[in-house]
């Protein structure tokens, strides 16, 4: 079973439609009973950072996700999710992550494009680092779809893939058995669900 | 790089697409969430319903079909229709809705606008402006083109902007139907005043329509149509092709 982290920030209905659409039986939950017992865990988000993090820092489960963490369960973090799994964001002003991966959440670089960057954009693979496991059944090109104003700066031993929207930004990141996409692959198409069915086979 | 994106829009009545829709493969569907599972199929970038119905009783089965499209497809599904308040915003993204479309409902309460962006997000919110030239002054129109606003186009998709729109439908009143081509015209001011993206709507006849849109103005990030998609008379599918020979970066769905 998979848990998905409920926090109270956005709407877990497609993300959870979309897993037991390929098969993954799952569980939209705040206990920290359940996300023990689950064999992998989804940390969504959408909003802005400060918000979502005090409303995870609220509900107690930190700590909880800290263990499992540690204790080597596979962990995605999506969009904001995945910002969060990083040390700090400079989104209004500056918040903590959780620090599961080393880096910093900053704006979009400006080069003239539109902001937030929203759409659909091309996958470009770290190839100073072996493919990851989510990119089982992906290939590189391959496109996903995006919404986002900020960004993980990180050093590139944690960047599995990036995108190109005027420079290049982190489309992806992980650390050990920590996960992270900034582009939603519940709403990726074929593309996305591949993503979620490698993940969900780690 | 990021790719243009297109977009079908499903006007859905009392639960059923309106003017029965027929094309090769599918006969007559007017079921909303088979249509929008063979676009989802074809390479659609987006979907957008609009709920056109008028009842209580009809918008309950609105929300239904909608919770049964987005258990089903998995690209970004776009809102619109009937949305006057935040719960009406409420409802639609608990049924599986990314992003919602306002257009009378921010006509009668520019609020609601920023409201929404406030609460959801402006990612989330899309403001649809119906435009028309009256007397060569591109005017708003509202309740689905019958009342003239008298408000000046370009300063109002500027003002939902800075109200926190996060994205711009631009209909030309004046193209719509007419299946000459896209109102760059029009479009063009419009991408020159705003900084979020824009998705050009009217005036779609032939997939080079597309092709010019985006050669033309290469602002524009989007382009959305309705019959020509339903009649069959564009496929998405062959239209992305026609798109990326002619240089424009699209994406090409893996099945």
């Amino acid at each position: 079973m998979l848990a998905i982290i409920d926090y109270g920030a956005g709407n877990l209905f497609s993300l959870s439609s979309s897993l037991r659409y390929i098969g993954v039986q799952n569980e939209i939950t705040s206990d920290p009973c359940v996300i023990s017992r689950a064999d992998r865990l989804i940390l969504p988000g959408v909003g802005a950072f400060g918000d979502a993090a005090a409303s995870l820092i609220k509900t107690g489960l930190c700590p909880v996700l800290r263990r499992e963490a540690s204790e080597g369960k596979p962990i995605l973090g999506i969009c904001l999710g995945m910002q969060m799994l990083f040390d700090k964001s400079s989104e209004g002003g500056e918040h903590e992550g959780l620090s599961f991966i080393p880096g910093n959440v900053v704006g979009i670089p400006d080069t003239g494009l539109k902001i937030p960057h929203i759409g659909w954009n091309a996958l470009i693979f770290n190839e100073k680092r072996p493919k990851s496991a989510i990119y089982k059944y992906v290939n590189n090109g391959e496109h996903v779809y995006f919404v986002h104003s900020f960004y993980a700066s990180c050093d590139e031993c944690y960047v599995s893939a990036y995108t190109e929207y005027g420079a290049l930004i982190t489309a992806s990141s992980e650390s050990k058995n920590v996960y992270g996409t900034q582009y939603h692959p519940e709403k990726s198409g074929e593309t996305g669900l591949d993503i979620l069915r490698a993940f969900c086979e780690i | 790089m990021i790719t243009k994106r297109i977009i079908p829009c499903l006007d859905v009545r009392n639960g059923r697409v309106v003017k029965g829709v027929n094309f090769a493969g599918l006969k007559d569907v007017d079921s909303p969430v088979e249509l929008a599972e063979y676009y989802g199929r074809s390479g659609a970038d987006e979907i957008v319903f609009y709920d056109i119905t008028a009842s209580a009783e009809g918008r309950s089965i609105f929300t239904d079909i909608l919770k049964e499209a987005a258990s089903k497809i998995f690209i970004p599904l776009t809102v619109g229709g009937g949305i006057n308040t935040l719960s009406d915003f409420d409802t639609v993204l608990k049924c599986g809705a990314d992003k919602v479309s306002v257009n009378s409902g921010a006509i009668r309460n520019p609020r609601l606008i920023s409201e929404a962006a406030g609460k959801y997000g402006s990612q989330c919110v899309v403001i649809s402006a119906d435009v028309r030239r009256v007397n060569g002054t591109f005017t708003v129109f509202s309740k689905g083109g019958r009342e003239n606003t008298g408000m000046e186009a370009v300063e109002w998709i500027k003002r939902c902007v800075s109200m926190g729109a996060g994205e711009v439908v631009v209909n030309s009143m004046d193209t719509d139907g007419v299946k000459g081509g896209f109102d760059t015209e029009l479009l063009e001011r419009v991408c020159g005043a705003v900084n979020v993206p824009v998705i050009a709507s009217g005036g779609a006849g032939c997939a080079e329509d597309f092709v010019r849109l985006f050669k033309e103005l290469p602002d524009v990030d989007a382009g959305l149509a309705a019959s020509v998609f339903h009649f069959g008379e564009i496929k998405i599918n062959e239209l992305k092709m026609l798109l990326s020979a002619s240089g424009i970066n699209v994406r090409i769905d893996k099945k």
